[in-house]
Parts: C-alpha cells; sequence; structure tokens
C-alpha cells in the first residue's frame, strides 16, 4: 500500500509538471491550431538558463539563501524564453498564418532543431548536473516519502494553473484570447487586436515553460539539449488527452498522465512477473492516449465539433 | 523539373522526337551514375541508395499525407517493421535465411497489418488528434524494438540484429555463404565494369523506385485516388457523394504502411545492420519534411524534397570542414551541429518563402489562388 502511495506521489509531480508544460501547447493550439513543436525545447532553454544562473551565483559565493538564487534564476530563465517564444512567433509563425496548415508545422520543427542545436553549442553536449540547491527533506506520509522538492513542484504548479485560469477567465486579456480562439476573424472586428493576443499566449506559454523547466532541473538534479523533446512529446500528448485546446483538460490531461506513468512503471513488473519491466516506462503515455481517444475522440474534456474545414 | 515537363507532354501531346530525346537522356544519366559517384568515391553511391530509399519513403507517405490528407507523424514504424522482419527472416539470430523475393512481401503484409490496426479504430480522429496517435505508435514501437530481448529474445534491444543477408537474386536460401545466383555481396566483372555490392543495390532500388513512381502516379489518376482528394479537401462533402470514407482512408493507411514496409526490408538487407535508432521520431519527421517541402500531392515535388534533404546534408558534411578550415584555420564548430543548423533554417526558410512546398502541386495550387485562407 505505502508503495502505491509513493507511485501516487511522484505521479502527482511529474503530472504537475507535463500539466504546466501541456498549457503551453494547448493555448497555442486552441488559438491558432498549431502543433507548436518547439514548446519542449523552450523548456530546456528554460532550464538550461536557470543552470547557468545558479551555478554562477554559487560560484560567486553570494551567500544567498537557496531559495532566492532560484528566484534570481527564474528572474532571469522567464524572460529569456519569452523572448524565444516571441522571437519564433514573429519570424517563423507569423508570416505563415494563413499558409497551408502544414507549413507553420514544419518551421515548427526547424525551430525545434535550432534551438537544440544553438543550445548546444552554448551548452554542450553532456548532461549539465544541477548543483544540490535545496537541501532535500523528506517527509513521510503513510509509508510514503514526499520530498521538499515534490511539496515545492506540486504547489507552484498549482498557484501557476490557477494564475492562468484566472488571466483566461478574469481578465480583458484573457477574454481577448477566448474570444480569438473562438472566431479570429469576427474577435478582430469586435476590435482585439489579434497579432497582439497570439503573440502574448506565445510568450505566457513560454513563461510556463521556463517555471517547467527549472522545476524539472531541480527535480532531477540535471539538464541536456535533447531534454525538451520527450518531455515535449509527453506534455503533448497531455495536452491531447484532455482535449487540446481545453484549458482545464491540460491540467487533467498532464496530472493523469504523471500518474498512468508513475503506477505503470511501479507496477508492471508485478503484473507481469518481471517480464516486463520499468523500462517500458515510456509507452504507458502513449498507450492510454490511443486508448482514451478511441473512446473519446476529441479527448476527454473536449467538446465535440463538428468538421469545419 | 525536366521530370515534371515530361509528364506533361506525356499526357498533352503526342511523342515527340524531342521527347524521347529527354527519356533516353534521363535513361542513360540514370544507368551512369553510380560508376560516375563511385569514381568519386563508394561513399556517395551509399548515400544515393539510402535517398533512392527516402524518395521510396516519403512517396508512400505522400499516399497518406498528400493524397488522402491524413497526417501521420509515425510513418518510421511501418519502415521499422519492414526492416525487422526482413532482419529476423534473414540472419543467423533465429537461423532463418529466406530469400528475398519472401520476405518483402511479408515485411509489406506485416507492415500493412499494423497500419490497419493503428488506423482501423483511430482513422475517424480529426486531423491533428490523428497525427499525434500515429506519433504515438511510432515511439511504442521503437520502446518494442528497444525491450523485446526479454523474456525471449526477439529484437536483440538496443543491440540490434547484425549480419542481415544481403539480397540474392535466384537462391532459396539467402544465406551468403550458399548463394547460388546473383549476390549483392562483393564485387562482380561484368562487361568490363566492376559492379560492388552499393552499385548493384542502386540498380534494384532503381527499379523499385520506377515502380513505385508508375504506382502512385496511376493511384493518383484512379478512382480511389480521387476519392482520397476528395476527402482530404471536404471529408462531408465526399461522403456525401458515396466515398465510404472510413474504408478509403484506411487503404490509404494500408497502402502507405506497405511501401514503409517494402523500403525497410531493402533498407535491412542493403545495410546489413539495424537497430532501434534507424526508426526514431526524428526520422519520421524528416519523411514528413520532405513530403511537404517539397510539395505534397505532387509526386515529382515530393521526389525533389527527398532529393535535396537526402543530399543537402551529406553535401554539408563533406563542405563545411574545410570551409572552416580555409575560413579560420581550423575548426571552430563541429560539422554535425552546422549541419544540423543549416538544416534547421533551411526548413524555416523554404517554408517562409514556399509555403506549399518547392512544387507544390495543381489542386493546391489552385485552391491557394481561389482562396488563400483555406487550402
Amino acid at each position: 500500500m505505502d508503495i502505491f502511495i509513493q507511485q501516487i506521489i511522484n505521479g502527482l509531480t511529474l503530472g504537475c509538471v507535463y500539466a504546466v508544460v501541456a498549457l503551453g501547447y494547448t493555448m497555442v493550439y486552441g488559438i491558432i491550431q498549431l502543433i507548436n513543436f518547439a514548446h519542449g525545447d523552450i523548456v530546456m532553454i528554460g532550464a538550461m538558463m536557470s543552470f547557468t544562473v545558479i551555478t554562477s551565483l554559487l560560484a560567486a559565493n553570494t551567500g544567498l539563501p537557496p531559495l532566492v538564487i532560484l528566484a534570481i534564476a527564474t528572474a532571469f530563465a522567464v524572460p529569456v524564453c519569452m523572448l524565444t517564444a516571441y522571437v519564433m512567433e514573429k519570424v517563423a509563425y507569423k508570416p505563415l498564418r494563413n499558409a497551408p496548415r502544414l507549413a507553420p508545422l514544419i518551421t515548427a520543427i526547424g525551430v525545434s532543431i535550432l534551438l537544440q542545436h544553438i543550445a548546444m553549442l552554448i551548452w554542450g553536449r553532456s548532461p549539465k548536473g544541477f548543483p544540490d540547491l535545496i537541501k532535500l527533506e523528506n517527509y513521510s506520509i503513510g509509508g510514503a516519502v514526499i520530498s521538499n522538492i515534490q511539496i515545492g513542484i506540486i504547489l507552484l504548479s498549482v498557484v501557476m494553473m490557477a494564475g492562468l485560469v484566472w488571466l483566461i477567465y478574469r481578465t480583458k486579456m484573457g477574454v481577448a484570447m477566448r474570444a480569438t480562439s473562438q472566431n479570429q476573424a469576427v474577435a478582430g472586428l469586435m476590435g482585439v487586436n489579434v497579432n497582439k493576443v497570439i503573440t502574448s499566449t506565445f510568450t505566457i506559454g513560454a513563461a510556463l515553460a521556463a517555471v517547467a523547466g527549472i522545476m524539472i532541473g531541480t527535480y532531477y538534479s540535471q539538464a541536456q539539449y535533447t531534454m525538451g523533446e520527450l518531455l515535449g512529446l509527453k506534455a503533448f500528448c497531455a495536452a491531447v488527452l484532455g482535449g487540446i485546446g481545453n484549458i482545464a483538460g491540460a491540467m487533467l490531461g498532464g496530472i493523469l498522465l504523471g500518474l498512468v506513468e508513475a503506477l505503470g512503471t511501479g507496477y508492471i513488473g508485478d503484473f507481469t512477473n518481471n517480464i516486463f519491466g520499468s523500462n517500458y516506462r515510456d509507452v504507458f503515455a502513449f498507450l492510454v492516449l490511443i486508448l482514451v481517444l478511441v473512446f473519446r475522440p476529441s479527448g476527454i474534456l473536449g467538446e465535440r465539433v463538428g468538421d469545419r474545414a | 523539373m525536366t521530370a515534371t515537363t515530361t509528364a506533361t507532354t506525356m499526357k498533352a501531346q503526342p511523342r515527340t522526337a524531342k521527347f524521347w530525346a529527354g527519356v533516353a537522356f534521363i535513361t542513360i544519366s540514370l544507368l551512369a551514375l553510380p560508376f560516375v559517384l563511385a569514381m568519386v568515391g563508394t561513399a556517395w553511391v551509399r548515400i544515393t541508395n539510402l535517398a533512392i530509399l527516402f524518395i521510396f519513403l516519403s512517396l508512400g507517405l505522400n499516399i497518406v499525407v498528400g493524397f488522402a490528407g491524413l497526417l501521420d507523424l509515425g510513418y518510421i514504424a511501418f519502415f521499422g517493421v519492414g526492416a525487422y522482419v526482413y532482419a529476423l527472416l534473414a540472419s543467423p539470430h533465429f537461423n532463418i535465411h529466406l530469400p528475398f523475393w519472401i520476405i518483402l512481401p511479408i515485411g509489406a503484409l506485416a507492415a500493412c497489418f499494423f497500419g490497419v490496426i493503428l488506423g482501423a479504430p483511430t482513422l475517424k480522429l480529426r486531423g491533428d488528434y490523428l497525427a499525434i496517435v500515429t506519433l504515438g505508435f511510432g515511439e511504442i514501437v521503437r520502446v518494442f524494438l528497444n525491450n523485446l530481448s526479454r523474456p525471449i529474445n526477439i529484437t536483440n534491444g538496443p543491440k540490434g540484429l547484425a549480419q542481415i543477408d544481403p539480397i540474392c537474386i535466384g537462391s532459396v536460401s539467402s544465406n551468403p555463404y550458399n548463394c547460388s545466383g546473383i549476390s549483392f555481396r562483393g564485387t562482380d566483372k561484368f562487361l568490363g565494369l566492376d559492379f560492388s555490392g552499393p552499385i548493384k543495390y542502386y540498380y534494384l532500388l532503381l527499379i523499385f523506385l520506377i515502380a513505385v513512381i508508375i504506382i502512385n502516379k496511376r493511384l493518383q489518376d484512379s478512382r480511389i485516388g480521387r476519392a482520397w482528394e476528395a476527402i482530404r479537401e471536404d471529408e462531408i462533402a465526399a461522403r456525401a457523394m458515396g466515398i465510404n470514407t472510413t474504408n478509403v482512408k484506411l487503404l490509404a493507411f494500408a497502402m502507405g504502411a506497405s511501401f514503409g514496409g517494402i523500403a525497410g526490408g531493402m533498407f535491412s538487407a542493403m545495410q546489413g545492420f539495424i537497430s532501434p535508432e534507424s526508426f526514431i521520431l526524428v526520422e519520421s519527421i524528416m519523411v514528413l519534411a520532405m513530403v511537404v517541402l517539397g510539395g505534397m500531392g505532387n509526386i515529382w515535388g515530393v521526389m525533389l524534397g527527398a532529393v535535396l534533404l537526402s543530399f543537402v546534408p551529406e553535401l554539408l558534411r563533406y563542405t563545411v570542414e574545410p570551409f572552416q578550415k580555409a575560413m579560420f584555420g581550423k575548426m571552430l564548430v563541429e560539422p554535425e551541429v552546422i549541419r544540423m543548423l543549416l538544416f534547421g533554417l533551411a526548413l524555416v526558410l523554404v517554408m517562409l518563402y514556399r509555403p506549399s512546398g518547392i512544387l507544390p502541386s495543381s489542386v493546391r495550387q489552385r485552391a491557394g489562388a481561389a482562396n488563400p485562407a483555406k487550402a
């Protein structure tokens, strides 16, 4: 039983990170129907930036408390990621707003390749070990263990998600975003600056991704230029699982995916007499995705929309 | 471009002397190509062979993405299935050595089977949902290839399968040590020319490629091809016109998968060694990029895209290093990184300037001209 609770805790932590990244995918998709393949790499840029800031602050022996260092790292990583996303949108996606649908998908792939290799030039090929900034403390609940980092990740994710929901449902900006996602042309006629809304969607997503990168970096204590690839894919899976374009769906999908992955990895050995082991970890996300989509073709919370060209 | 003009001439006008001269020129240059390349280096023959294989693959994917408009991001999985089927049935791994003309159809059928399994429940999904499901399928296949070395060693895990038999024509066993027919291993002298292994594969691949081009062309102009086009443009209208959309889409999926399977078999035989590394997501994306970059739905465009994306990175590999040495006197950046950077940049730039691909299909040109917002 305690193993079960332990896997739930691990799954929740991972799921929260997936959810935060998935939000970026789902917002962009909701507004311009683009699978932003480069979003995972924004997460990577966030992790790498914070790595640089943290190590240089530690090397400078500033004696600042760990949380302040983390906050400074975040304060650096978030604007860098937002700027990256801004440039990316301006250069690679905006000119293709009215192009055939697959054209921006290919540029997104191109941008992803570019970001990865630029990061490789800057930070090198080998994984960077994050310094153990925060002293790991474990608390036990019902026989399972939860660390202070896990608590931090879960809390921070929840706060960010709440903030995003507030932004989308309670502010003028949010109204404009929702209007644009429903019908760009009409939103434009109603006085919404569609281009600005799209740009800010990208940058907000990037800000979330930057924080997710820092969280993943501190959680696994390492970062590498390819780390955004699989993470991005799974987060995109999460977004689709919940119903792409749907904010609550992305959160639900992310957490669900994290739980399934943790529980699946934890129990597959027992269920199959160790014939299949935890090396099948990456299969669960996609298997669940296919199964859910077979029965609910628009995702868990997605509305059934008629085919519109 | 020559190819396109020949294609249009074929339909519009009677075949003139000029047309036949063109055909003769292309034939002779294609036949002579491997020997010219072999003079530069055998590596270039191999690169050309891989390029032909990728043309083959992208023509297969073109059926799914270009003709039927179904976005498939896991296409390489079918290639992988074909490759592993070949490797398992013609290698010392299980000590089975079936001849290639039995294995290739088996590989195609296996890939087709996987295509149908994946397609049947998921083809009702709308565009991007289908994309992510196919992507997931590709990842699942990769993970299984990586891990099916336990409990029974089927795929030999990440180490991959080696010593795959080369193709042997005219023999019942493909075991290279008792191949009684024409073996594709080693060099043969024929008409005073040295036919090395890669050159022999070149000719075989060329024959396959011509067959697949003809099949593609005929499919496009057929009833099924028109049904695919109708579905791509407007699925509901297509259904209203009496097209069984599910079956027709499934057919596109299965056909694309079978082509992938055959290409995989050829890849296995040609390389002699395969590992899950060759069947990762990046490869799927590469093939998709070839299709879209060249101009999806247009056979000649797709081929052009495949040729460009196969050769340009290789050319860069051979030019970037000397160029840096000449410019700065030393290596500043690894060639591999520059290669990828330029590749990413090329994807972005080509799409920015030619959003419908380098050679767009006529249908898309029409749609684009009439209503730039749609297409």
